[in-house]
């Protein structure tokens, strides 16, 4: 008896504790009931197709972080050959990875030699005919570079989608260089695209000429200057060169958006939205520098690779400045948040992209709510029929597996989405399997002659192995199913695994319980309901 | 109540017969699959969906007469069908392509369909859905999920070859194989699309198609060690049939949940539902006629050489789940009983 009383208490204790953290909750914010704080944070969360939201998939151009690096060190290479005057014809960029230097005279191959030393690091050097040397950037220094772009970008875009304010983003990594994004709650997917896809790369350069109308007019002898670049003014369309005007800036940039601390709207001088910034100490320190050494001269600040203004140094600027143009406030707020978060490392390209309005996904709750309460009533009505008052001890273990499923999920943080709730249908009528298989063997027992107590113990302990084996079979593909899935699927194959695994623990433990109590309240000898 | 009650039929006779059937209709699927192909999902295929809910009720013909005359390019490779319940007043448009594979932004195609119902007068409408999945996706996404079912199957065979012998593991695998070969085909037949909630129900399948057969299995391993005398042959026969009820009740209550969900769980679980039941009934079908067959089979055990060995065995055995002529049974059949 003080057996059947201490089982009788982890079984109520369970369903307290399970029905109170998954249950519990959901009847609470329907029905408005008091909850504390913690277990409402703790509701079962639903997934993106149930809610509404954004999917996206996005593969990180790691290409572009590599063209930096090599970009950067064949220029590092081209100041300190200047500095030793070095002597070479050409120094170009053939791939994203590479650079080469031709022409370098014999006579300075030893010279050169020492100056490439210096950005020898993260490339192999291979000299070649005419004095050419090849610098090809070591794979490993490569993986590394793709990798950390990747992290990069992935940090960068969590900034924006937490400055968006959207609640309970995800953002995952996928593959080596592809990115999950899901926003619950975001219909406006253009924005939440323009705002994680920008580039965000700001550039404050010494202007040595211009605004020109054409870019032929700033070149020198027919080229770009050595150390300079020609960037475009933002007026006027992309693509519309009639209407654009060009600058040539040092390539160098005085500060980049690296150096900021933080970046909001404002107004400008003709109360015009624009967007205000503050540098860090050592951005501070480095514009400082830049400022009071060109004063009189304009400073132009480039925004992803447009310049938005050019005004002119009146005098030393250490930390503050404002990038004005003609920005909605909305742009303008936008461009702030961008800047705050920082640039990032390389292009998106959007592979995948899903949106789930909000009616679509009530529309999908109730219809699984509904396909829900007709498959626990075929059950229900089913183990009635079939197996009379045993039925009503499958029905309890089967409502019990369901609260403890629930609850499971609530307290792991799993998310339910609409392939989960057919799990969760799907568990009510496999679940139910265990108590069929036991049944059945209780009777096959009693059949046979044996008493009321043997048939119990021979049905649950005959039956213990196959059930750990139909389950494992199940909980085998239930595992790769959620290693091959994203979002939906993963619910799906998280609920169908919990579901088997509280099954186990209803159906056999819960269910002889029930039977050990019936037992232990009646005559002997009276035949069992089954 | 018993549905099956003492039951004597001699499922190993009816092997070729099953295995007949079985073949007629895996080729058949397999050649509507090489003549029509697969049906692919957006998520396989790659392509443009736009799910619009529409103010009042639109026809389809509506929306295609719109998309005809103002999408870029015509309509003719666009697929507009009605969308879940009438009452939603939805209408599904799907494009082959998005705007990658002309090298534009990834939604221009979903922006092309927006503008072009917008500009042919089908009345008010929001976009309430919609999902665009580039050309590379597909294909990443299609042997991810063949190896994910591949190596499902796997894991199954070796769990079962660790708990059973090796040969009930070949037969549960064969049953398996069996059953998704025979929904691939209902899936051809039907014109389902190949989508990630198809292949989700399939490895479920996977995964529960083997219980009936793992019951069946747990039996024969039983009746082998009581039922010594007796041929593989009559063993098999005899678990088959003892187990028979608890295998068509176990498949019935899955059954049943899989079809509410076919006819309640809305337009987004349809696949996944109908997957669900073709795969319930065929894995009942090939744990009483394929499993336990193909055992007998690796075996290699024939009622002709059991019959010379143990005389009166066939006659006998059937009558072994019998527990009311007591007086009638010999000892080994006793045991069998008991256990």
């Amino acid at each position: 008896m003080a057996n059947i009383r201490w089982k009788l208490i982890t079984i109520v204790l369970v369903l307290i504790v399970f029905g109170g953290v998954g249950v519990y909750p959901i009847a609470a914010s329907r029905y408005h009931l008091p909850s504390p704080r913690w277990l409402q944070d703790m509701q079962l969360k639903l997934g993106l197709d149930l809610k509404g939201g954004v999917h996206l998939v996005m593969r990180v151009e790691t290409d572009d972080a590599l063209r930096l690096e090599t970009d950067q060190e064949s220029e590092r290479l081209r100041e300190e050959l200047t500095k030793r005057t070095v002597t070479f014809t050409n120094l170009t960029t053939p791939s994203v990875t590479q650079f080469r230097v031709e022409g370098v005279p014999p006579a300075q191959d030893a010279a050169f030699r020492q100056a490439a030393n210096e950005v020898q690091a993260n490339y192999d050097r291979s000299p070649g005919a005419n004095g050419t040397y090849t610098f090809t950037l070591k794979p490993n220094i490569a993986l590394q570079l793709r990798d950390e772009a990747v992290v990069q970008a992935r940090e960068t875009i969590e900034r924006r989608i937490n400055e968006l304010g959207v609640t309970e983003p995800s953002i995952s990594q996928q593959g080596t260089d592809q990115l999950l994004v899901q926003l619950p709650g975001v219909t406006d997917v253009d924005k939440a695209k323009a705002i994680m896809g920008s580039p965000g790369l700001l550039e404050l350069k010494i202007v040595e000429q211009g605004p020109a109308s054409t870019k032929e007019s700033l070149l020198v002898g027919g080229q770009v200057p050595s150390g300079m670049e020609i960037v475009p003014g933002s007026s006027g369309t992309p693509g519309d060169t009639a209407n654009t005007s060009y600058y040539l800036v040092r390539r160098v940039a005085a500060v980049t958006g690296r150096d900021l601390r933080n970046a909001r709207s404002s107004l400008d001088e003709n109360n015009q939205p624009a967007v205000s910034f503050t540098l860090n100490n050592e951005g501070g320190r480095k514009f400082g520098n830049v400022t009071g050494d060109n004063v009189g001269r304009q400073l132009a600040i480039i925004l992803d690779g447009r310049v938005q203004s050019a005004p002119r140094i009146d005098s030393r600027i250490s930390t503050d400045g404002r990038i004005t143009g003609s920005f909605t406030n909305e742009e303008v707020q936008n461009l702030s948040l961008i800047l705050r978060s920082g640039a990032l490392p390389a292009k998106l390209d959007y592979l995948q992209e899903r949106t789930i309005g909000p009616s679509l996904g009530a529309d999908s709750i109730r219809s699984g709510v509904m396909a829900s309460l007709v498959g626990l009533l075929l059950i229900v009505g089913f183990m009635l029929i079939y197996y009379h008052l045993s039925g009503v001890n499958a029905v309890i273990a089967l409502l019990f597996n369901l609260v403890i499923l629930v609850g499971l999920m609530a307290y792991i943080g799993a998310v339910m989405t609409l392939p989960g709730i057919a799990g969760f249908v799907l568990t009510m009528g496999i679940g139910v399997d265990s108590n069929v298989l036991i049944f059945e063997r209780i009777k096959e027992e009693l059949e046979a002659g044996h008493g009321v107590r043997a048939s119990l113990n021979a049905g649950f302990g005959r039956v213990f192995w196959t059930l750990v084996d139909t389950h494992v079979a199940a909980l085998i593909s239930a595992g790769f199913l959620f290693n091959f899935g994203t979002g939906p699927i993963r619910g799906f194959a998280v609920t169908l695994a919990l579901g088997l695994a509280s099954n186990l623990f209803t159906s056999i433990f819960v269910s002889k319980t029930l039977f050990e109590l019936e037992l232990s309240s009646r005559r002997q000898g009276a035949a069992l309901s089954i | 109540m018993h549905i099956f009650k003492d039951t004597t039929f001699n499922f190993l006779r009816w092997r070729w017969h099953a295995l007949v059937l079985s073949w007629v209709v895996i080729l058949a699927g397999i050649f509507v699959l090489v003549t029509k192909g697969i049906p692919k999902g957006v998520e396989f295929a790659g392509g443009t969906v736009v799910i619009t809910e529409f103010d009042r009720p639109t026809s389809v013909q509506q929306v295609r007469t719109a998309l005809d005359r103002n999408f870029p390019g015509g309509g003719s490779t666009v697929i507009v069908q009605a969308y879940g319940d009438p009452a939603l007043k939805s209408v599904m448009v799907r494009v082959p392509t998005s705007g990658a594979e002309t090298g534009q932004s990834l939604s221009k195609t979903k922006d092309d369909v927006v503008s072009a119902l917008q500009k042919g007068n089908v009345g008010a409408f929001k976009v309430s859905g919609t999902e665009i999945v580039g050309p590379t996706v597909g294909a990443e996404l299609t042997s991810k999920a063949f190896w994910a079912t591949v190596l499902s199957l796997v894991g199954i065979l070796a769990y079962l070859a660790f708990r059973f012998q090796f040969s009930f593991g070949v037969g549960a695998v064969v049953a398996t194989a069996h059953d998704l070969l025979i929904t691939l085909a209902f899936l051809a037949f039907f014109r389902y699309d190949m989508s990630l909630n198809v292949i989700a129900a399939i490895l479920t399948m996977t995964g529960f198609s083997t219980n009936d057969t793992i019951v069946i299995f747990d039996r024969i391993r039983e009746n082998l060690r009581s039922m010594r005398r007796d041929s593989m042959y009559d063993v098999i026969n005899v678990s088959v049939n003892q187990t028979l009820g608890r295998t068509v009740i176990t498949s019935g209550t899955a059954l049943l949940t899989a079809l509410a969900l076919f006819f309640f769980g809305g337009e987004v679980l349809h696949g996944f539902a109908f997957t669900m039941v073709v795969g319930i009934i065929t894995g009942t079908y090939s744990s009483v006629f394929i499993a336990a067959a193909t055992v007998s089979f690796w075996r290699g055990s024939a009622p002709a050489r059991a019959a010379a060995h143990a005389p009166g065995a066939i006659a006998a055995s059937p009558q072994a789940p019998t527990p009311q002529q007591p007086t009638r049974k010999n000892k080994a059949q006793r045991k069998a009983r008991a256990s």
